[in-house]
């Protein structure tokens, strides 16, 4: 199979990861109150430490193999590391679902946010651990935990506020308003997960989303929210095709990198 | 003359007997470590800002974990603080409104912008490194849960130091913007940090009372020249200088002579009139209001399931 | 553990909660601190969070403050090992000159 197709698959992890962790990091110093300012923060670590896995494995792979197409322009010649890959890339080479890039907004919109992209993850890593690629299947199994609570510290919120004040209800309607015609482009494979998935490599997406849906069903209902049945879904992430928010981020998140390039921090 | 149960009191702190929170205390006692616990809560919390400013900019992916790992201590420490200053019989809710109502105080430093990445170095190195040895000694406080939240949040800052240091060294090995950078910081946090140990001695009228309840282990005097002492000799390690032209070893006394403190500076800083103390409070003050409808909602859910699970 | 308590009526006020953390399968709970959380999920998931950021395998126990009738432990340590993944919190986990002391 093409290394180009597996190297997309493990950046389109990574960038899943990686761009989440960043805008959940946005909020230290700002959260509600310090004991969920520490929750967060700690989600988002976690989710920096996943990418991290991911462009490890990306870098060695890229720098195992002579023919691969240097991701980066103007890096072709020297190795490719974690931070090449983080800081070097512009918008249209990163792989991220269009749903992790969304603004933080409240933090209704947030915990929102977090609970659809955990409850993907929860299913997809539970597969992704029995991956033919046994370092995909590493990284898989040693988030799973992490990814669990994720789910569940996120799941429980989406039902506080629901279920809360009319206000925080109100703010949650609207919260699924912005959100909801992003999660369909989880189940929507691209190309290199189409051509990964036979080999046993990447996951199945039509076989994780009954258990997503069921999931996401339960807590929304519980929180007194309505899925938007039939609304257009949103997508081209995966493809590099992102809405306007990710160049704003990424102009943050690289600006040192690219005003001292060939510096090490 | 003190009465029996006063002596007992001052006795207990004599023989390093903890105070614990349903003791018998001088309402004074009591008044003065709310007062110390809180302001140095606010201290962490609003001490993350300058640093959370970096975090979205932060230049490798390490770097950027680290941070966020360190910000969140800061976050955890103040917690500790508070929950410790709430066993003196005052609410977290009322300690945060005395912050933004400007009736508390913070410590100065964090008032001061964060201008390049280097001043994550320098805040760690300097701002963290007075706070320690500050700290260190309140490991052993007269009272018990400040003492033991001491010990929590010590163990947690010595890797906050040595981040910071390590951002600097890696710095000052770099280029030459990069060494610039980390100069540049170094100059604009040492004065600030030096004056982090509050007034000199014979302005502080606090202290000998403090000292003797042990809720205070050294004077402001000593901890500064220890710091400085210190600090001169780390610095020679960066290749980097203090920006202080009569800081010379001084062999009678045993320790380091440095220039004058800027008093007013400080004075202006602390009565509300430094670089970013608008900023500061203004983003604690607005996280709080953002955050009230959530608090509200997460407390009305939990009514909720309290009176389904009664009628159940 | 719990001095005066105030009770506050703000709507938006949570409860404080005393923390109590097993670190090793066999010892007793003990109580590490306080914190506040609108529900005893909250302060489990908080206490997690806040009190075992280093170490997994803990087993955790929140009472509500107002719960508690106290008599003083001396809680001698708040020690706790470190978790193998996270070394970043670690001091040696930074390179440092050897010459470079007080740190």
């Amino acid at each position: 199979m093409s290394d180009q197709a597996i190297i997309d698959y493990i950046l389109h992890l990574g960038d899943n990861a990686l761009i989440l962790g960043h805008r959940n990091s946005e909020w230290t110093g700002h959260g509600p109150i310090l004991e969920q300012d520490i929750a967060l923060s700690n989600i988002a670590l976690d989710l920096i430490g996943q990418a991290r896995y991911y462009y490890q494995y990306a870098s060695h792979r890229i720098n195992e193999d002579e023919q691969a197409p240097r991701p980066v322009p103007g890096h072709e010649r020297i190795p490719v590391t974690e931070d090449v890959l983080a800081y070097f890339r512009d918008a249209w080479d990163f792989r991220n679902c269009l749903l992790v890039e969304q603004g933080n907004g409240h933090w209704g919109k947030t915990v929102l946010r977090q609970f659809f992209f955990s409850a993907y993850q929860f299913e997809l890593y539970g597969v992704l651990r029995h991956s033919r690629d046994s370092q995909l299947a590493a990284i898989a199994e040693k988030s799973l935990k992490e990814v669990t609570y994720h789910l569940r510290w996120s799941g429980e919120w989406v039902i506080r506020l629901g279920d809360g004040t009319e206000e925080s209800h109100t703010r949650m309607e609207e919260a699924m308003t912005d959100l909801w015609k992003f999660t369909g482009e989880f189940f929507l494979p691209a190309d290199y997960e189409k051509t990964l998935t036979l080999p046993g490599i990447a996951v199945d997406l039509a076989t994780i989303r009954p258990a997503w849906d069921h999931k996401v069903g339960e807590v929304l209902k519980t929180a007194g929210l309505e899925k938007k049945e039939g609304e257009r879904m949103q997508k081209g992430g995966k493809q590099g095709k992102h809405t306007e928010s990710l160049g704003y981020l990424l102009a943050e998140m690289q600006f040192l990198q690219r005003a001292y390039p060939g510096c090490e921090w | 003359m003190p009465s029996a149960i006063e002596t007992g009191f001052q006795q207990k702190i004599d023989q390093d007997i903890r105070i614990e929170p349903k003791d018998w205390m001088p309402e004074a006692y009591r008044k003065t470590l709310i007062r110390q616990i809180s302001q140095h809560a606010h201290s962490e919390i609003v001490g993350m800002l300058p640093e959370a400013n970096w975090i979205t900019r932060a230049p490798s992916l390490r770097r950027k974990a680290t941070l966020i790992a360190k910000v969140q201590d800061e976050a955890g420490h103040g917690l500790y603080l508070y929950a410790a200053a709430e066993t003196l019989g005052i609410d977290r809710d009322e300690m945060i409104e005395q912050l933004h109502q400007g009736k508390a105080k913070y410590s100065s430093i964090f008032n001061y912008p964060t201008l390049t990445w280097a001043d994550m170095g320098a805040i760690g190195w300097l701002v963290d490194g007075a706070a320690i040895m500050n700290q260190v000694p309140l490991c052993r406080a007269s009272y018990g849960p400040y003492a033991r939240a001491m010990v929590r949040i010590c163990k947690e800052e010595s890797f906050h130091q040595r981040q910071g240091f390590e951002i600097l060294l890696v710095l000052s090995r770099g280029n030459e913007s990069q060494r610039r950078m980390c100069q540049d910081a170094i100059d604009r946090w040492w004065w600030p940090s030096v004056m982090m140990f509050g007034p000199n001695d014979d302005a502080s009228p606090h202290t000998a009372q403090s000292m003797q309840w042990k809720i205070k282990r050294f004077s402001n005097d000593d901890l500064r020249q220890r710091f400085i002492d210190v600090c001169t000799e780390q610095v020679k390690l960066l290749g980097m200088r203090l920006p202080d032209p009569d800081l010379v070893w001084n062999e009678a006394r045993q320790h380091y002579d440095f220039g004058p403190i800027d008093w007013n500076e400080f004075r202006d800083v602390i009565n509300g009139n430094g670089p970013c103390n608008k900023e500061r409070l203004a983003a604690r003050v607005q996280a709080h209001a953002d955050g009230a409808w959530v608090r509200e909602a997460a407390l009305a859910h939990a009514q909720k399931n309290i009176q389904r699970e009664k009628a159940a | 553990m719990t001095g005066t308590q105030h009770i506050s009526a703000d709507k938006s006020s949570w409860p404080l909660w005393e923390i109590f953390i097993r670190s090793k399968q066999g010892l007793d709970h003990k109580h590490v601190g306080s914190l506040h959380a609108a529900d005893a999920a909250m302060a489990i998931e908080n206490a997690r969070d806040v009190y075992t950021r280093r170490m997994e395998g803990v087993s955790i126990w929140v009472v509500e403050s107002r719960y508690i009738h106290a008599s003083n432990p001396d809680e001698a340590d708040s020690f706790y090992d470190p978790a193998n993944d996270k070394v970043y919190r670690h001091p040696t986990f930074y390179d440092l000159p050897d010459e470079l002391k007080h740190m």
